[in-house]
């Protein structure tokens, strides 16, 4: 086998007319043609074109950053397709989550993926964090990064909090009856915060849909921007946080 | 041994194939719902002794008239084939009557009056072994053909 039955499908799918008229330039091959692909894309022009080789050791990150990300795109195809089936309403709110359990094709299967992948997330995000924090990364010139790092770990938590009312069950409803009443007990603004999140004094219709579209629209959104910020200033701080030399390389041996 | 890791190769990207395949399907399964919580398409209207002779009873949910007349029982779909208003039975004029744009149709679905282009459509009506009317909306029958009990 000279050449693989891989490399001739890719060499017949480059020579098509609709792949040419996709990606203008040929294969990347050269550092130089390499550098020009990630340029020339609109969703890979924010990372950097040359990395370090010690910041892609498995140890330099434990990929925790990539796998949040990953978690991320997941949860977003995920309740894309269970918003198919739910209606952020009082009636159905309850039956569809059960219809999605016991009644749709494979939708259980989804529902889970996307339950467990959201507690994952929480726990990548927040081991990310730890980890950035133990390499020292919210120092200089990193430490606008680590900002938003925080504002995504809050984010994060609150898509989930978001979320949890959604099956409408007795524990969403009573996990958002304590926790809105934590916020309220806020002094000054906790009552009028509450009662701006509920859109009401107690957790009812209102509220569901408030979070429905917090959960599905506003919080996405403001993540998926702040991610983008979040990748595009790894590249401008001049790539990830670099271990620090040891004190035997400081001392010269 | 350049053969070896084209082959591992072809293997990890088979076994992503079968994976993306895979969950292309299983999204498809459930794209497709097993439940509805709409009318059905074959319904049962009853004993045709509910119906006297000569009456016209319009069912709200599937928006059908049972027509009883001398000839037998006709099923007369409500939507007016115009632009698809629900029309109303009008016992003082003995009409179906669109209030959307006036089309008006005698009770046996035939069209009297524009702008409606066709008659009214007539759904497949039988009976069932129980003796109750069966209507079937996925089927349509001539015009005149009732069903006689």
């Amino acid at each position: 086998m000279a050449t693989s039955f891989m490399e001739h499908a890719s060499s017949w799918v480059r020579a098509t007319r609709v792949w040419k008229s996709v990606f203008r330039r040929g294969p990347a091959r050269t550092n130089r043609t390499r550098s020009i692909a990630i340029f020339g894309n609109l969703f890979l022009h924010a990372v950097p074109v040359k990395v370090r080789e010690t910041s892609l050791r498995v140890r330099a990150t434990y990929y925790l950053g990539s796998i949040s990300f990953f978690l991320l795109v997941l949860l977003i195809v995920t309740g894309t397709l269970l918003m198919l089936y739910y209606h952020p309403a009082v009636p159905q709110a309850y039956q569809d989550m059960k219809d999605l359990r016991f009644v749709v094709s494979n939708g259980v299967f989804l529902r889970n993926i996307h339950r467990i992948a959201a507690n994952f997330m929480v726990i990548m995000v927040f081991a990310h964090l730890l980890h950035v924090f133990y390499r020292g990364g919210y120092r200089p010139p990193h430490e606008f990064n680590w900002v938003v790092g925080v504002i995504l770990l809050l984010l994060t938590l609150f898509l989930s909090y978001t979320g949890y009312l959604l099956p409408w069950d007795q524990l969403a409803f009573w996990a958002i009856t304590v926790g809105t009443n934590i916020l309220a007990a806020m002094p000054i603004l906790g009552r009028p915060m509450r009662f701006l999140l509920l859109g009401g004094n107690l957790v009812g219709e209102n509220a569901l849909l408030r979070f429905y579209v917090l959960h599905c629209v506003i919080l996405p959104l403001v993540t998926v921007m702040f991610v983008g910020v979040h990748f595009w200033r790894i590249q401008k701080d001049g790539g990830l946080t670099q271990a620090e030399p040891s004190a035997r390389d400081e001392h010269g041996g | 041994m350049s053969d070896r890791r084209d082959f591992l190769n072809e293997i990890v990207a088979a076994a992503f194939g079968i994976a993306g395949v895979g969950s292309m399907i299983v999204t498809g399964q459930y794209l497709s719902p097993n439940a509805l919580y709409e009318p059905p398409l074959k319904f049962r209207a009853g004993a045709p002794d509910l119906y006297p002779v000569d009456s016209v009873t319009y069912i709200t949910d599937q928006q059908v008239y049972i027509v009883h007349s001398p000839e037998g029982f006709y099923a007369v779909s409500a939507v007016c084939t115009h632009l698809g208003c629900i029309t109303q039975w009008n016992p003082g004029d003995n009409m179906i009557e669109c209030p959307c744009h006036g089309s008006k149709f005698q009770s046996d679905g035939r069209k009297v009056e524009g702008p409606a282009p066709i008659p009214l459509f007539l759904w497949a009506i039988t009976l069932a072994s129980s003796g109750d009317l069966l209507v079937n909306k996925t089927e349509t029958v001539n015009y005149g053909q009732a069903l006689k009990v």
